[in-house]
């Protein structure tokens, strides 16, 4: 009875150990963002609230936003455009080599950035397409495709077949049946692919520092090039402010996605 | 593209029946009754019809098609375009010679610095895999058993740092392992240490940060392999007077090796080729093959070497993950057995 006491409260302590390690990177940094000191310290000696000014007036960070914003939202609209397909394909239709494509479409997650960044270098430059948004689009797109295929994948498999023969009996054409039927079955699936690809290309770091220059510069790259020279609170800020950014578009998404459902089945 | 397709589409029914006939009826006895109700010659007209006559191959790639062209200009061409440049040869001034030769790679192979630069890619890869994978255990264990009602709520801590670009959460480490950093202001005022330890800006630091940021992977990795674990497996030992060592060296390890193994390849591959915290925490002293190919690639503009670097990397990993095949493979004849494999 003791002993299993003992053992209880050891594997607490553990565990609270172990969440604190997990937890420490976040914590400080919130800490340390409403410090006003012009440079890193510890302990925080006061509370200020300008970092946060301090990132609204850095240009170099709102420039990023904007850069980061538009590519995530090209990348998200153009992967759910070619992956949406993709996926109807794989899970509707038998044909050969269908366990090859699938491969195909998942392998990209298999290659570590750091060579995917090197590649499209390569083959962006010569055209010119590094340092455009045009550039920064197509290098994101290849990496978020396959969870875009992968979610929607999963939400045709338990979306039931049944109702789009029943739809393609009663005379209805591909198209029609896809818009009618398919389409609002697998709403949940196509917003979470889209929202997990948007996420992913905001927050892509080594891919963007390939093929980006000195006019087309993601948030996540101006970050890195300022807190390799600078350590001051405001990147502190900044992370903070992406956090609740990226919690309220998760909750939005989950709310707006709950609301639905909910309407449908009353 | 409809116009013309149903014309070749008509001259291949012939063959394919047998698989597009397959897909529709799969549901099996359910579909009868419908296939009973609208039998051919249905009202149904013939534009469904022909388009459920149309080859399956031929729907299935003009599905495919944005997708697979998505893949070949951002993945798959970029990738062929590396193996090119690996057997280019660079001159001086950033000058690329266009040739069909092993030179680069022979150049380095044969210089002691890139092998450094291997070595401490593979020993960083290696302790940063098994510090997350001792950290990681208790928790994907506790999350996996617990029947806590706060048990969604630690997972989701466990998994939230994942919401935190990389970038952030390196900061973050700067800030704690810094010369001015959490842990050395900590330990000073406590008078504990006279001269700041040396946290960062060697691979120390950079395997700890590193550890930390793949844990919610290894949580994650562990947590989904963990699915033969079973309770009441352990009670029955238990109950059979087994001490809770020998229930966790008999029962629980083994039956958690999968999840394991899997986290292992997942935290070690991450590792290799991690680039933000080895440049970040490592303060430009720490050179692993990722540094080095962005160094190659932009700094010095030799992009034959930092290709046939990348052809090294992508030759590790393809290591790394035949070794894991195999242990996987191993893993499962010991849980299926040999006699049952014969049955």
């Amino acid at each position: 009875m003791n002993v299993s006491r003992l053992s209880r409260a050891a594997r607490s302590v553990v565990l609270t150990v172990l969440y604190l390690f997990l937890l420490a990177p976040i914590i400080i940094v919130l800490v340390e963002s409403f410090d006003n000191a012009t440079y890193l310290r510890f302990p925080p000696e006061g509370f200020t609230l300008d970092a946060y000014r301090q990132v609204f007036a850095n240009e170099a960070f709102r420039e990023g936003f904007q850069v980061s914003g538009v590519t995530a939202a090209a990348t998200a609209l153009l992967a759910v455009l070619t992956g949406v397909p993709a996926a109807l394909a794989l899970t509707r239709l038998r044909f050969r080599g269908r366990s090859a494509v699938e491969a195909a479409f998942l392998s990209p997650l298999l290659v570590p950035h750091i060579v995917l960044g090197l590649a499209l270098l390569l083959i962006l430059a010569p055209i010119p397409l590094t340092d455009t948004y045009w550039g920064l689009i197509l290098a994101h797109l290849g990496v978020t495709v396959p969870y875009v295929v992968r979610t929607v994948s999963a939400s045709l498999v338990s979306a039931d077949p049944r109702a789009e023969e029943a739809a393609r009996t009663l005379g209805a054409g591909g198209f029609t049946t896809f818009w009618r039927i398919t389409l609002p079955a697998i709403r949940p699936g196509l917003f979470s692919g889209g929202v997990i690809a948007f996420l992913l290309s905001f927050d892509e770091t080594v891919i963007s520092l390939f093929v980006s220059g000195q006019n087309t510069v993601p948030l996540p790259v101006a970050v890195l090039q300022y807190v390799e020279y600078r350590s001051d609170p405001s990147v502190a800020s900044l992370s903070v402010l992406l956090v609740l950014l990226s919690v309220v578009v998760v909750v939005l998404v989950e709310r707006g996605l709950g609301l639905r459902r909910t309407l449908r089945s009353g | 593209m409809t116009a013309d397709s149903p014309d070749p589409a008509h001259a291949r029914t012939p063959p394919d029946p047998p698989a597009s006939a397959g897909t529709p009826e799969s549901p099996g006895p359910a579909a009868t009754p419908g296939s009973g109700g609208a039998p051919h010659p249905s009202a149904a007209g013939p534009a469904p019809a022909a388009t459920r006559r149309r080859s399956p191959g031929r729907v299935a790639f003009a599905l495919l098609l944005p997708g697979l062209l998505a893949l070949l200009l951002t993945y798959a061409l970029p990738l062929v375009w590396v193996l090119r440049m690996s057997l280019n040869e660079a001159e001086d001034g950033g000058v690329i010679r266009q040739t069909l030769s092993v030179a680069t790679f022979t150049h380095v192979l044969g210089s002691s610095h890139y092998w450094n630069v291997i070595g401490q890619t593979l020993e960083l890869g290696v302790l940063v895999t098994l510090c997350t994978l001792v950290v990681s255990y208790p928790v994907a264990l506790f999350l996996a058993r617990t029947t806590s009602r706060w048990r969604s709520l630690l997972v989701a801590l466990a998994v939230a740092p994942l919401l935190i670009s990389s970038v952030a959460r390196t900061f973050g480490w700067m800030a704690i392992l810094g010369t001015q950093g959490v842990v050395n202001k900590t330990l000073d005022g406590l008078g504990l240490t006279d001269t700041p330890l040396h946290l960062a800006n060697n691979l120390t630091g950079v395997v700890i940060a590193s550890t930390e940021i793949y844990m919610p992977f290894a949580i994650l990795a562990m947590i989904s392999g963990f699915g033969r674990l079973d309770p009441a497996l352990e009670h029955a030992a238990a109950a059979l007077g087994a001490p809770r060592r020998t229930v966790f060296r008999r029962i629980v390890l083994p039956l958690t090796l999968p999840g394991v193994l899997t986290a292992a390849l997942l935290v070690f591959v991450l590792s290799l080729s991690g680039y933000v915290t080895p440049r970040l925490i490592g303060g430009g002293r720490v050179f692993v093959l990722a540094t080095e190919i962005y160094d190659e690639a932009i700094t010095a503009l030799n992009w034959p070497v930092a290709a046939v670097l990348s052809v090294l990397l992508l030759a590790v990993f393809g290591v790394v993950i035949s070794l894991y095949l195999w242990a996987q493979k191993a893993l499962e004849a010991r849980f299926t057995g040999p006699g049952e494999a014969r049955s």
